[in-house]
């Protein structure tokens, strides 16, 4: 089990000024594993997610992510990485698939790799022919969808996703969990934060932050079965109760 | 390189797609480049005059007659006393006021001199000091009329005059169009290179796709050089459709070479996007990036030597002046333009431009983090 971590954190901490949003906080996450990260909002979730992305230079602690330290070796862990942030990331006013052309063609694939990615893409998301639509002309729950398989497009050893399913409908959203179980089929390790909490039963573990720090972690039955509730929401209503802060 | 090619081909798909940056680009400087010429002229022309004529004699007549016929004055007023021209000045119908006192004739005649008075409306500094100016030399040149007159054979002339013979070198008409378009023309060509720039990045802080972009591999020179090229191309291309309008609409070519031009500004504009650059590093929005800009470009264009000689400012603000790209530019235009300058002669100016691109660009650069703090 110790090798295949693909993200290790230990007493990662982040400060802004005397305000600790990350309060440190360890945790490991394993290969192909979903792996789901809870707090209600100003928790801290997008402060850590930054920092193992290489976005946020952490305060103290120690992390690696995909076997790289996350201090020194922030441009490695970047092409080993998927991201795909609360805001909406794509270009809407660039095509389909000219969006990408765009991200496959940063990462390094070669144009025949592109070529064949985007058909396989486009298969997948069942919109093949709209290549030369724009993004800005999509329903929200499609755009969501194309973002994730285009942060995926490079077949990163980790995807981060930050509420990737903010604002979208319930069959969208377990549309759009499909793909990330098919991503982790196929070998790449989701990190997710959100705050739906039958989302949250989706995940193989999940992690609950409240004010900067991690309060539980476990898969999903155990913590029903600890806290002696019935649903993640039962669990997440106890420890978020415990939050002094809020946004 | 390939990432390079790849964000290039993204710059200018996006640039392609939107219409109204494209427009604002190209008719915003042809509409400019025609108007502003001819707005922009310090050539004084129709002063009200008002005339307090109390002696109203064939001299007196003959000389606002010779006024009049300058064509730089207007008769608005011709009034018998010279409260009745003031008011006229205070009704903002004139601008000036000649007083010619009674017994004008008769003491120019016999006493060899008389006094005239003239009081101008100095709430317009400009229009006052100029049309005193040309009330004083017009009847100097009066004076010289009537003096020749009188003294047709003199046996020694008495009243020696140096005459100024004057010839105005490489704007021999002194047309001001042809001081006035290329440096307007720097001015769009600087404010493309800012302000478009700046606004391009930070639109992508805005809008996210920057965070995208950061936990990319991409390389942080990759990512600004394939912000910069596009500008850069535009901004020549915008300068291409100026130096076009200057040579068919006024006629305008350079006396040097159109190379020289190019060669100076390829040079300039890195300055200049490196400014805009660094404007974007520190802006959040893009209003913020374009109410610094819009400050900026302000200074620059007002301290840049196209309305007010750099050499007539005070001494701090002659540093200033030196410390601004656009001042360079401008001198460089009017040489390449007017005096046929050459690279050589431009050495100097170069150096300089390639100072400011040296410090913009790397304060950019040292402050564009892919990581926060």
């Amino acid at each position: 089990m110790e090798n295949d971590k693909v993200i290790t954190a230990h007493e990662l901490t982040k400060k802004f000024g005397h305000f600790i949003a990350v309060d440190h906080i360890s945790f490991d996450v394993h290969k192909g594993e979903i792996f789901g990260f809870l707090g209600a909002n100003g928790a801290g979730k997008t402060t850590a997610m930054r920092m193992l992305c290489g976005l946020s230079l952490p305060s103290s602690g120690k992390a690696s992510v995909a076997g790289f330290d996350v201090y020194k070796q922030n441009e490695q862990i970047k092409k080993n990485i998927g991201y795909m942030s609360q805001k909406f990331s794509l270009y809407e006013d660039l095509t389909i698939g000219e969006n990408i052309d765009f991200y496959a063609g940063i990462y390094g694939l070669s144009n025949k790799q592109i070529k064949e990615k985007k058909n396989d893409l486009l298969n997948r998301l069942k919109i093949s022919g709209q290549e030369k639509t724009l993004v800005r002309d999509l329903p929200l729950g499609w755009k969501q969808k194309l973002a994730f398989s285009i942060a995926i497009i490079h077949n990163p050893a980790i995807v981060f996703l930050d509420e990737p399913t903010g604002g979208v409908d319930p069959i969208t959203r377990r549309e759009f969990w499909s793909l990330i179980y098919e991503a982790s089929a196929g070998g790449i390790t989701a990190f997710v934060t959100t705050h739906y909490m039958d989302e949250a039963e989706y995940c193989n573990r999940v992690s609950v932050m409240v004010d900067g720090r991690i309060e539980a972690l476990d898969t999903p039955a155990n913590l029903m079965k600890n806290f002696s509730t019935d649903s993640m929401n039962g669990v997440f209503l106890q420890l978020a109760r415990k939050a002094l802060r809020s946004e | 390189m390939r990432t390079l090619l790849i964000l290039l081909r993204k710059e200018l798909r996006q640039l392609r797609r939107d219409p109204g940056i494209m427009r604002i680009l190209f008719i915003m400087p042809t509409v400019q480049l025609l108007i502003l010429p001819f707005a922009a002229d310090y050539e004084i022309k129709n002063i009200n005059l008002a005339v307090v004529d109390q002696d109203h004699s064939e001299y007196s007549r003959k000389m606002i007659n010779k006024i009049v016929s300058s064509h730089y004055f207007r008769l608005t007023d011709y009034s018998p006393t010279f409260d009745k021209g003031l008011d006229a000045i205070e009704r903002e119908k004139s601008d000036l006021v000649l007083e010619i006192p009674a017994q004008f004739e008769r003491d120019l005649v016999k006493d060899n001199e008389a006094p005239l008075f003239v009081a101008a409306n100095a709430i317009n500094g400009i229009k006052a000091g100029l049309g005193t100016a040309y009330m004083q030399s017009i009847i100097q040149e009066y004076n010289q009329d009537i003096r020749s007159q009188w003294m047709q054979m003199p046996k020694f002339n008495d009243q020696p005059t140096i005459e100024i013979a004057s010839s105005d070198w490489y704007n021999p008409h002194m047309n001001y169009k042809v001081f006035m378009v290329p440096g307007i023309l720097v001015m769009l060509v600087t404010m493309i290179g800012s302000t478009f720039a700046a606004s391009n990045i930070v639109r992508e802080k805005e809008i996210g796709t920057i965070e995208q972009i950061n936990v990319s591999p991409i390389k942080k020179a990759e990512f600004i050089l394939g912000k910069l090229i596009p500008f850069w191309l535009l901004a020549l291309t915008v300068l291409t459709l100026g130096l076009i309008i200057a040579r068919f609409v006024y006629g305008i070519a350079p006396l040097g070479h159109y190379l020289t031009i190019y060669a100076f500004a390829s040079i300039y504009l890195l300055a200049v996007l490196g400014l805009g650059l660094l404007m974007s590093t520190y802006a959040q929005t893009q209003q913020q990036s374009m109410l610094v800009s819009f400050f900026i470009t302000m200074i620059f264009n007002l301290m840049g030597g196209l309305y007010t000689p750099i050499e007539s400012m005070p001494v701090w603000a002659q540093w200033i002046a030196r410390l601004n790209p656009v001042s360079y530019f401008i001198e460089v235009m009017r040489m390449v333009m007017l005096k046929g300058s050459g690279l050589g002669d431009i050495k100097y100016h170069i150096l300089a431009v390639l100072g400011f691109a040296a410090v913009f660009n790397g304060w950019a650069i040292l402050n564009y983090k892919k990581r926060s703090g």
